[in-house]
C-alpha cells in the first residue's frame, strides 16, 4: 500500500535482517530483539528482589527484636554444610559464566561441558540443603510441624559460654526458624527451577542451539543463575554467621 | 488550533476491511493459542466481564441484605462471605486487570507503532495464569467461600476462620504473576518497540500512565505474593512469621499487604487517567493542556504510591511519628492528581466539545474522581481518620475513586475504542443514556454512604441500627439504577457486534497512531513500520492527512 499516512519514509532496518531465522516477526532487528529480552530479564530479576525483599524485611525486624533467639537458632546451623554450599554455588556461577562465554565463542563442546558441571553443582547444592533440613527435622527445629524449645532452654554443649534462653525468648526462635525455612526454601525452589531449566538447555545445546550466534537464552539464564547465587551470598551470613564476629 | 469543530465522517461510505485480526483465522483453537495482543485483549475482556458479573451479583446481595436493619436476607456468616467475594473478585479479577490487560494490551502496540508486545508468548501465559487464578477463586467460592475480606487480615486469616483461605490466597498468588508478567511486558514494549520517531514526549499520555501502572505491577505485586505465601504456609504448616506466640507480628502482615495494596489501588486508577487524556483531547479537539505535567504526574503518582501504605494502619498501633510522615505523604498524592484534573479541565476550556458517549463518561470521571480524591484528603488527616476509618465513609471514598473513577474511565475507553476493536459503532443515543444512568445511579448509591459513615455506621457488618435505614434504602435503590447502567451497555455492545453501523478507520477523527490504520486492525497492525514525524494530539497534522488509511482488501 502506498498511501501511508505515517510511513513517510521507508525503513531500511527491516529488510537487512529480515532473514535471520531467530528474528521474531514483531522485532525490526536482531539487536532490538536481544535488547528487549535482556531488559525483560533484568526487570524479572527486579521483581525477584522485591519477592525476597518481603522476607528480608521480616528478618531485619525480628532479628532486632529477638537477637538472642536468632543467635541461639543460628548456632544449630551445620557450619560445614553452609560453607560448602556457598563454595559450590560460587563455583557454579563461575562455570555458568564460562558457559555463556563458550556460547559466545560458538564452542558447542565447551558449552555442554560447562552447563553439565553447573547442573552437577546445582544438584549437589540441593542435596546438601536437603541433608541440612533433615538434620533440623531430627532436632525438632521445624516450627509448626515439629518443634520443641528444649534445645534453647538448656546450655548447648558446643557453646558453653551461651546462656540458656528464658522460655519466652526460646519461643521466639520459631521466628528465626520460620524465616530460615522460608528463605532457604524459596531459594531452593529457585535452584530447582534453575536445575530443571538447565536440563532443557543442555538438551538444546546438545542439538546445537546457542552456538550459532543466537545465545540470548543462555545469557538470560546466566543472569538468573547468578541472581539465585547472589541471594545465597546474602542468606549465608544472615542465617549462619549471626554472632561469628564476636 | 481548536477551531475546527468535530464533524464525524460519513458512516455510509465506510466498509468493513476484508482482512483483519478478527478473521485472520477461525476456530476456538486460534483464539486460545493466539499470540496476537489484540485477541489476548479480547480474551481478557471476556474473562474480566465474567468476573465482574460475579462481583456485581455479590454487590447486589450485599445491598439487598442492607435494605433492612436486621439483615434478614442472610446470616452474618454468609454476609461475611458475600462481601469478601465481592472485594476479592472486584479488586483482583476485575479492577486490576480490566484496564491494563484489556485496553492496554489492545492499544499499547498500536499506539507506539509496534507489531505486537515485546513477549507475545508471555502475554498469552499471563492470560492463562489469570484464568488459573480465577478458577481457584471460583473453586473457593463454590466450595464454601472465604470470609476474611479482601485483606486477608492476620491472625483472623491464619488462626480463626474456618473457610477456604488457602485456595483463595492461592488464586490471588497465581493471578499476581499474571499482573507481574503483563507489567514487565508493557515496560519492555514501551522501551524497546516504539516506532522510529516516536520519542518519549511524542507518546500519547495513555502510554505514560500505563508505563506508571506497569512500574507498580513489577515492584509491588511480588510483595503481596510473598505475604500471601507466608499466610498460606502459616495456615497450612504453622510457621510463625505473623504469629505473636512464635515471635511473629501480625502488624508486619499489614505492612507487607499494604505495601502492595496501596500501589495497587493506583493501578486501579492510573490506567483510567490514561484513557481520560485520550478521550478529553479527542472530544475537545485540543492537545492535552500541559502534556509534560500530565505525563510526569502519572509517574509521580506511581512513585508516591510506594510511600503512603501505612495510612491504612493509623489505628493499628503504628508510631505517632510514622503516622505523621505517612499522613503528609498521603496528602502530597493530591498534588499530581490535581494536576491531572486541572489540566483536563483546561483542555476542555474553549475546546470544541462534542457530547458523545466517551466524553460523558469522562465528565463523570472528573466529577466523581474529584469527590473521591478530596475525601481521600479527609482520610489522610490523622484526627479525621480515627473518626472515619472502618466506617461507610471509607467504603464511599474508595468506590468513588474505583467505580466512579476507574469504571467510568473504562467505560469511556471501551466506547471510545469499540469501533477500533470491533469495526462497528455502538448505538450512540443508548450510549449517552447509559452514561447518564450510570452517573445518577452511582451517586444515589454511594453518596448516602458518606453520610452513613460520618454518622458512624461501621463497614462489614450485616446489620445496623434502625436510624440508618433511610439512607441505606436510598443506597440500595441507587444500586438498582446502577445495575441498569451496567446491563444496558452490556446488551447494546453485544448487539452492535452484528448490527452496529460500520465504523470506518477513524470515526472520531482522533490523531493517535491507532486510528490511522483500518478498523479492526490487521493481525500485524501496520503494513509497514510507521515513521512518526508528528507530536501527540496534533489535530492540524490530522487535518492534512485525513482519508489516508492503510487498508487491506
Amino acid at each position: 500500500m502506498d498511501s501511508q499516512v505515517i510511513a513517510t519514509q521507508p525503513t531500511s532496518a527491516h529488510g537487512e535482517h529480515g532473514h535471520s531465522p531467530h528474528l521474531r516477526h514483531h522485532f525490526a532487528t536482531v539487536a532490538q530483539q536481544r535488547e528487549a529480552a535482556s531488559f525483560g530479564m533484568w526487570l524479572f530479576l527486579l521483581t525477584e528482589i522485591m519477592f525476597f525483599g518481603g522476607m528480608f524485611t521480616a528478618y531485619l525486624i525480628y532479628r532486632n527484636w529477638y537477637y538472642p533467639a536468632f543467635v541461639a537458632g543460628s548456632h544449630w546451623m551445620i557450619m560445614w554444610a553452609g560453607t560448602l554450599n556457598t563454595t559450590v554455588l560460587i563455583c557454579s556461577s563461575f562455570t555458568m559464566a564460562m558457559g555463556v562465554y563458550s556460547a559466545e565463542m560458538r564452542n558447542r563442546k565447551a558449552l555442554l561441558r560447562y552447563l553439565f558441571i553447573t547442573l552437577c553443582f546445582g544438584i549437589v547444592f540441593l542435596g546438601i540443603k536437603a541433608y541440612e533440613w533433615h538434620d533440623e527435622w531430627e532436632h525438632h527445629h521445624v516450627p509448626g510441624l515439629n518443634f520443641s524449645i528444649n534445645d534453647f532452654t538448656h546450655v548447648d554443649q558446643r557453646y558453653p559460654q551461651d546462656k540458656p534462653l528464658a522460655p519466652d525468648m526460646a519461643e521466639k526462635t520459631q521466628a528465626y526458624f520460620s524465616l530460615y525455612f522460608m528463605l532457604t526454601g524459596v531459594h531452593a525452589l529457585h535452584m530447582l527451577v534453575g536445575v530443571s531449566i538447565l536440563v532443557v538447555l543442555l538438551f538444546h545445546a546438545w542439538r546445537g542451539a546457542y552456538t550459532t550466534g543466537h545465545m540470548t537464552t543462555i545469557e538470560n539464564f546466566g543472569l538468573y543463575w547468578h541472581f539465585v547465587d547472589i541471594v545465597w551470598i546474602f542468606l549465608f551470613p544472615l542465617l549462619y554467621l549471626i554472632s561469628r564476629h564476636q | 488550533m481548536s477551531s475546527t469543530s468535530i464533524v464525524l465522517p460519513d458512516q455510509q461510505t465506510a466498509t468493513m476491511p476484508k482482512r483483519s485480526y478478527l478473521n485472520s483465522s477461525y476456530g476456538l483453537k486460534s483464539w486460545l493459542l493466539t499470540l496476537d495482543h489484540k485477541r489476548i485483549a479480547i480474551l481478557y475482556l471476556i474473562t474480566t466481564v465474567f468476573f465482574f458479573m460475579i462481583g456485581g451479583t455479590a454487590a447486589a446481595l450485599i445491598r439487598l441484605n442492607l435494605l433492612t436493619p436486621g439483615g434478614e436476607l442472610m446470616s452474618a456468616d454468609t454476609y461475611n462471605k458475600v462481601f469478601s467475594i465481592h472485594g476479592l473478585i472486584m479488586v483482583f479479577f476485575f479492577l486490576v486487570p480490566i484496564a491494563p490487560a484489556v485496553l492496554g494490551n489492545f492499544c499499547i502496540p498500536l499506539m507506539i507503532g509496534a507489531k505486537d508486545v515485546a513477549f507475545p508468548r508471555l502475554n498469552l501465559t499471563s492470560w492463562y495464569l489469570f484464568v488459573a487464578g480465577g478458577l481457584l477463586e471460583l473453586y473457593t467460592i463454590i466450595w464454601g467461600g472465604i470470609d476474611t475480606g479482601w485483606t486477608f487480615t492476620t491472625p483472623l486469616s491464619t488462626h480463626y476462620v474456618n473457610t477456604h483461605v488457602i485456595s483463595g490466597a492461592m488464586g490471588i498468588f497465581v493471578a499476581g504473576f499474571s499482573s507481574i508478567l503483563t507489567g514487565l511486558n508493557f515496560i519492555v514494549t514501551i522501551h524497546r518497540l516504539r516506532a522510529p520517531g516516536m520519542t518519549w514526549f511524542r507518546l500519547p499520555l495513555f502510554i505514560w500512565s500505563y508505563y506508571a501502572t506497569s512500574i507498580i505491577f513489577v515492584l509491588a505485586t511480588p510483595v503481596i505474593a510473598i505475604a500471601l505465601a507466608l499466610v498460606m504456609l502459616e495456615r497450612f504448616t504453622g510457621i510463625g512469621v505473623f504469629d505473636p506466640a512464635k515471635g511473629g507480628d501480625p502488624l508486619l502482615f499489614q505492612h507487607l499487604f499494604w505495601f502492595y495494596s496501596h500501589p495497587a489501588v493506583y493501578v486501579m486508577i492510573l490506567p483510567g487517567m490514561g484513557v481520560m487524556s485520550e478521550v478529553v483531547a479527542c472530544f475537545s479537539r485540543k492537545r492535552v493542556f500541559g502534556y509534560t505535567a500530565v505525563g510526569f504526574s502519572s509517574v509521580a503518582i506511581a512513585v508516591f504510591s510506594f510511600f503512603v501504605w501505612a495510612h491504612h494502619m493509623f489505628i493499628m498501633g503504628i508510631s505517632n511519628y510514622s503516622a505523621l510522615v505517612f499522613s503528609l505523604m498521603t496528602m502530597l498524592v493530591a498534588v499530581p492528581s490535581a494536576i491531572k484534573i486541572f489540566n483536563w479541565s483546561s483542555t476542555l476550556y474553549k475546546g470544541s466539545i462534542s457530547f458523545d458517549t466517551p466524553i460523558l463518561y469522562a465528565f463523570s470521571f472528573i466529577g466523581l474522581f474529584t469527590i473521591g480524591g478530596l475525601t481521600g484528603v479527609f482520610l489522610a488527616a490523622l484526627g479525621m481518620n480515627i473518626h472515619l476509618t472502618e466506617t461507610y465513609f471509607i467504603v464511599a471514598h474508595f468506590h468513588y475513586v474505583m467505580v466512579g473513577g476507574m469504571v467510568s474511565a473504562v467505560m469511556a475507553g471501551l466506547h471510545f475504542w469499540w469501533p477500533k476493536i470491533t469495526g462497528r459503532m455502538y448505538p450512540e443515543m443508548l450510549g449517552r443514556l447509559a452514561a447518564s444512568i450510570l452517573f445518577i445511579g452511582f451517586n444515589l448509591t454511594f453518596f448516602p454512604q458518606f453520610i452513613l459513615g460520618y454518622m458512624g455506621m461501621p463497614r462489614r457488618y450485616h446489620a445496623y441500627p434502625p436510624e440508618f435505614q433511610i439512607l441505606n434504602v436510598l443506597s440500595t435503590a441507587g444500586a438498582s439504577v446502577l445495575a441498569i447502567g451496567y446491563i444496558l451497555p452490556g446488551i447494546y455492545l453485544l448487539w452492535s457486534l452484528k448490527y452496529g453501523k460500520i465504523a470506518g478507520s477513524n470515526p472520531w477523527r482522533a490523531p493517535g497512531l491507532e486510528w490511522q490504520v483500518q478498523s479492526p486492525p490487521l493481525e500485524e497492525n501496520f503494513i509497514e513500520t510507521p515513521v512518526v514525524d508528528f507530536e501527540a494530539y496534533d489535530f492540524e497534522w490530522l487535518a492534512k492527512h485525513e482519508n489516508e488509511v492503510q487498508t487491506v482488501g
